[in-house]
């Protein structure tokens, strides 16, 4: 708590030195269709996000999402039946600009069936140095009810708590600079309440039995990462970044992208790879020796060691160049994403190898994003 | 904590009398919309969302986190 009193002494001293003109998010109305196949999970749904200004102060916005997933993955395999359910999400937010200060508050609801989330956001920020550099601070509370289908008595709750400080800077003409820090704490039941971990056991015809995970209650993470834009002199960009993130479950990561943005008349083309890397949480283990081996038990694969490789192919095409009636401009946007994933602690138990020695998991997932946009 | 605000509250005061090196009708390339880094927030936040609900990392990515509850 007093973290967040010297947030927010920070927040109301940083308004007090506002002056100048920043600007408000452009008004536009975005569709679209999202598609992700991998590990034998599908997950599809609409995204519509529908931003507009409110005289020169004030924007809104909506964004009504859906995930339709319909699920085979391995760990479902292995304990449990295959599975479908959606997950919807609406959010809404306002944006007050004043002077170079630009204040944001946005609330965001997800429903599941047994999962249910509520965040409030807000933020700030502050154009200092001519508009050379931004300085931007937010502060994010979230609160979860985590139910188990099947079961009417279980209820549990999540409490959350982000932090975030940024700086956008203008190096040169054609360099862009940002580095970005979060804090964010959890507090409450935060494994999946369907989820098991497995252990050897020679009763077991298998080798092996299973019995539900236990995380911690509490985790702290933090995150920084440093991203730039370099502008070429014949219209097209350079972007990278790079991301050192650290938690107290002792997971270590790195995210590494590169790309490179090339317009083409009324095509563009953005071509990507993203590199990453994590270590696994000190209490994920793919075999434990023995039941209730350790306090804390993890074999989701989320929190094992792994890394992933991202190529991204994007597409987006100028329409109304010249714009029609009211609208200035659409655009028509095609992204493809392939990410591979290698588990280096994993395992794929749908093998029939000895305990402990099935070959190492791995899949590739295909990630597709069609969307319009229109701004007027 | 407390250095960060002193050294943001620093920079924020200190804004006045700072001399931009790179002037407003210098920004041409940088007004560029291939030059933002969250061009089209509706794939941002997709690609986020794709990427924390199956990673342990997460955070620092720009933008507010939407509390996707997918653990």
């Amino acid at each position: 708590m007093a973290a967040t009193r010297r947030l927010l002494a920070a927040i109301g001293l940083l308004l007090a030195a506002a002056a100048g003109a920043g600007v408000l998010p452009e008004d536009r109305v975005d569709a679209m269709y999202h598609y992700y196949d991998g590990g034998g999970v599908q997950i599809d749904g609409p995204s519509i996000l529908a931003r507009k200004s409110l005289g020169q102060h004030f924007s809104v916005y909506g964004n009504y999402y859906v995930d339709t997933v319909s699920s085979a993955s391995i760990d479902v395999l292995s304990t449990a039946s295959p599975y479908e359910e959606e997950r919807v999400e609406t959010s809404g937010g306002v944006d007050y600009l004043h002077g170079d200060t630009l204040m944001s508050l946005a609330l965001t609801r997800s429903d599941e069936d047994d999962y249910q989330a509520q965040t409030v956001n807000l933020g700030v920020a502050q154009e200092v140095f001519g508009g050379l550099t931004t300085i931007s601070m937010g502060y994010g509370y979230g609160d979860d009810e985590v139910r188990r289908n099947g079961d009417p008595g279980f209820r549990e709750e999540v409490k959350r708590q982000a932090y975030r400080l940024g700086i956008s800077q203008i190096l040169t003409r054609s360099f862009l600079a940002s580095l970005n820090y979060e804090l964010i704490t959890d507090e409450g039941y935060l494994n999946n309440p369907y989820r098991s971990v497995r252990y050897r056991d020679p009763a077991s015809g298998s080798g092996y039995s299973y019995q539900p995970e236990v995380y911690p209650r509490t985790r702290t993470s933090n995150a920084v990462a440093l991203r730039g834009r370099y502008y070429l002199p014949w219209r097209a960009a350079l972007h990278a970044g790079y991301r050192y993130f650290t938690d107290d479950w002792e997971i270590d990561a790195h995210t590494l992208e590169l790309g490179y943005t090339q317009p083409l008349g009324g095509l563009e083309v953005d071509l990507q790879y993203r590199y990453y890397t994590q270590t696994a949480a000190d209490f994920y283990s793919d075999l434990f020796p023995y039941r209730n081996a350790q306090n804390f038990l993890a074999r989701d694969k989320e929190l094992s060691s792994f890394q992933s490789h991202t190529l991204r192919l994007g597409l987006s095409y100028d329409f109304l160049r010249n714009g029609w009636t009211f609208l200035e401009r659409g655009s028509i946007n095609l992204i493809y994403d392939r990410i591979m994933f290698d588990y280096a602690d994993f395992r794929d138990l749908r093998s029939s190898a000895p305990v402990g020695e099935e070959p190492l998991y791995a899949f590739d997932a295909n990630v597709i994003q069609l969307f319009f946009s229109l701004w007027f | 904590m407390r250095c960060i605000v002193l050294l943001l509250l620093s920079l924020a005061l200190g804004a006045c009398s700072v001399e931009p090196w790179v002037k407003p009708y210098e920004r041409e390339r940088l007004a560029d919309p291939i030059m933002s880094f969250d061009r089209d927030p509706v794939s941002s936040a997709y690609t986020h969302h794709v990427y924390e609900a199956r990673e342990g990392a997460r955070g620092a990515s720009g933008s507010a986190g939407g509390g996707c509850g997918c653990n």
